[in-house]
């Protein structure tokens, strides 16, 4: 484990570090928290309504008296799980589709590339808002609708990748040997795509937490009482003169977890792949 | 010239195709009956028979969708279950308003990201440079309601520098938060473009040359440097303007603008399908239709510009 170089790099930049912490921070919270805040992230209390910041409820509570500490930790499985799951989920389908582009070419890459180009052409917030309006809202629905906006992206890069690892000799020499293409694509050709994948997933699984926040912040996806980040912002949203915590605390736990995946992916982006610029 | 225009020209069609047979699938796969979809709760009889005939809505789906297409070619976008307006008049109606918010967002942003980018390119390593970093690092990652709200609470409800919402009749003044909230996404972005291109600028010989020649720091950053860079950053922002649009929604939300994002949330609060189906599509067909304008005009700039995914 210590000699491995990239998590050297890790523990020698402070800022890379802290985000790493974070995140496993976070990731712990989400699978354990639960288990451990001090109130039930349903509970109201009428006695207690958009109480401060105090020792009894750390973050305060808001306007139906529920404590935001023990909201903000059972949102962060929302986040999290729909985050990673909506990453792998587009990643698969795009490798998929643009290994298939990529390899074939001719006229499936013609009408692959046409339908990627229809995809990337919605504005992405746009799509997303379509998708989860005419599906019953949940869980499945976000991550549904954050796959669907994603998946072409990746698409793409694997097309380009593709493209570009099909003239490698070692391909050409399987081939030659009588690789079937199965064995070509998947056992030759991925296996070397992979590590740029995997960055180019990593840094998105921040813009898919904002898109899943976005979505629940106009009351799409995730459906109250169960606390999502972005509802959790957007029902309070009319007391912040009054009482600003019950939005700042969920915004702010938004914005750490994001800007903690935007820093890991940027330096993952910077260490597997200089050619990955932008 | 005539050919490449002729040729993005071409490749648009199937576009805007593809983004139609989407929206229609979509409507297609609305709760309930498809042609009260589209003609709204409240429309008569007559009017429902004849979006009915036109749809042909027990037909084969390939030629209700050229029904459908039929429809977006005369501008009918259906009518909103509540109001029972046309989703196209509203849409018209709205949309100057979200431009405005849109064109001063992108000045903002513009701006801003080449000061700061070329700030932290010059000063590079320095406290600036940290500082601008964690302003591009935050701007891409922080929610844009949640910074909107953010800036209303300190700049309009403490403060009182500023009114915290509505449109005043279009005084400047309440245009600075919206388009502070929308334009920091593309700031940070265009920050970081700008540092990478001018690092990159800064490290050429013309510029030890301007340097030896005794020009001041100014002139060699601004005239020589930083035009040079120009062609990337402005390449970003020609093709970030459809991250405006997903702003839009979210920003006008929050700042009571009357602009079709809270055309579109109101859509959303009421399941009005019609104008949200309406709001996706017209969103699309904007953005393509800007993406073109701004591939067409970099490819007439500067015939070496190859702008990404056009080889």
């Amino acid at each position: 484990m210590t000699d491995n170089p990239i998590l050297r790099d890790i523990r020698s930049n402070k800022l890379v570090l802290a985000a790493a912490v974070v995140l496993a921070l976070l990731l712990a919270t989400a699978v354990m928290g639960p288990l451990f805040v001090p109130y039930d992230p349903l509970a109201m209390d009428l006695d207690s309504l958009r109480q401060p910041p105090s020792s009894s409820h750390l973050l305060g509570t808001d306007s139906k008296g529920r404590d935001i500490l023990s909201r903000i930790v059972h949102g962060a499985r929302v986040s999290l799980a729909v985050g990673i799951a909506a990453s792998l989920f587009s990643l698969c389908i795009g490798t998929f589709a643009g290994l298939m582009a990529g390899y074939f070419g001719g006229k499936v890459d013609l009408v692959l590339s046409q339908v990627f180009d229809i995809f990337l052409a919605f504005p992405s917030l746009l799509l997303a808002i379509g998708i989860s309006a005419v599906m019953p809202p949940g869980l499945a629905s976000a991550m549904l609708a954050i796959t669907i906006v994603s998946w072409a992206g990746f698409a793409r890069l694997v097309r380009g990748l593709t493209l570009s690892l099909k003239e490698q000799t070692y391909v050409e020499a399987s081939a030659a040997i009588g690789a079937s293409t199965g064995r070509i694509l998947f056992r030759h050709i991925l296996p070397n795509a992979l590590p740029l994948l995997l960055v180019a997933g990593s840094l998105r699984v921040g813009g898919f937490i904002l898109l899943e926040a976005s979505l629940s912040f106009l009351g799409l996806g995730v459906q109250p009482p169960t606390p999502t980040w972005g509802s959790m912002i957007s029902l309070n949203r009319m007391y912040i003169n009054s009482a600003p915590w019950m939005v700042i605390f969920p915004g702010l736990a938004i914005s750490i977890t994001v800007i903690s995946f935007n820093i890991l992916g940027d330096f993952l982006r910077d260490k597997l792949d200089p050619r990955f610029q932008g | 010239m005539f050919f490449y225009i002729a040729k993005r020209v071409l490749l648009f069609i199937p576009t805007l195709l593809g983004i139609t047979l989407i929206t229609f699938l979509l409507m297609q796969a609305l709760p309930g009956d498809p042609v009260q979809g589209m003609a709204g709760e409240r429309a008569n009889p007559e009017t429902l028979a004849r979006i009915r005939a036109e749809l042909g809505a027990d037909r084969p789906l390939p030629l209700q969708y050229l029904g459908y297409l039929k429809l977006l070619v005369q501008g009918e976008l259906g009518r909103s279950y509540y109001t029972n307006r046309k989703v196209s008049d509203d849409l018209l109606q709205k949309f100057p308003n979200t431009l405005k918010l849109a064109v001063t967002a992108i000045l903002f942003a513009s701006l801003g990201g080449i000061l700061l980018g070329t700030l932290s390119a010059v000063k590079r390593g320095t406290v600036w440079d940290k500082v601008a970093s964690v302003i591009s690092v935050g701007g891409i990652s922080i929610p844009v309601f949640w910074l909107g709200l953010t800036l209303m609470l300190i700049f309009a409800l403490y403060l009182r520098w500023l009114p915290p919402s509505g449109m005043g009749n279009g005084a400047f003044a309440y245009l600075i938060l919206p388009a502070m909230t929308l334009g920091a996404y593309s700031l940070a972005y265009i920050s970081r473009i700008t540092r990478s291109s001018m690092i990159d600028s800064l490290s050429q010989p013309y510029i030890a040359t301007a340097r030896a020649k005794g020009l001041s720091q100014t002139t060699v950053i601004a005239k020589h440097a930083l035009k040079n860079s120009l062609i990337p950053i402005v390449t970003i922002i020609g093709l970030d303007l459809g991250s405006y649009l997903n702003g839009a929604v979210l920003t006008e939300t929050i700042f009571g603008w009357d602009g079709i994002g809270r055309y579109a949330l109101d859509g959303i609060l009421k399941r009005d399908y019609p104008v949200i189906m309406g709001v996706v599509l017209f969103g699309a067909v904007v953005f393509v239709a800007m993406n073109l304008l701004v591939d067409i005009t970099y490819r007439y700039l500067d015939p070496r510009v190859r702008v990404p995914g056009t080889e």
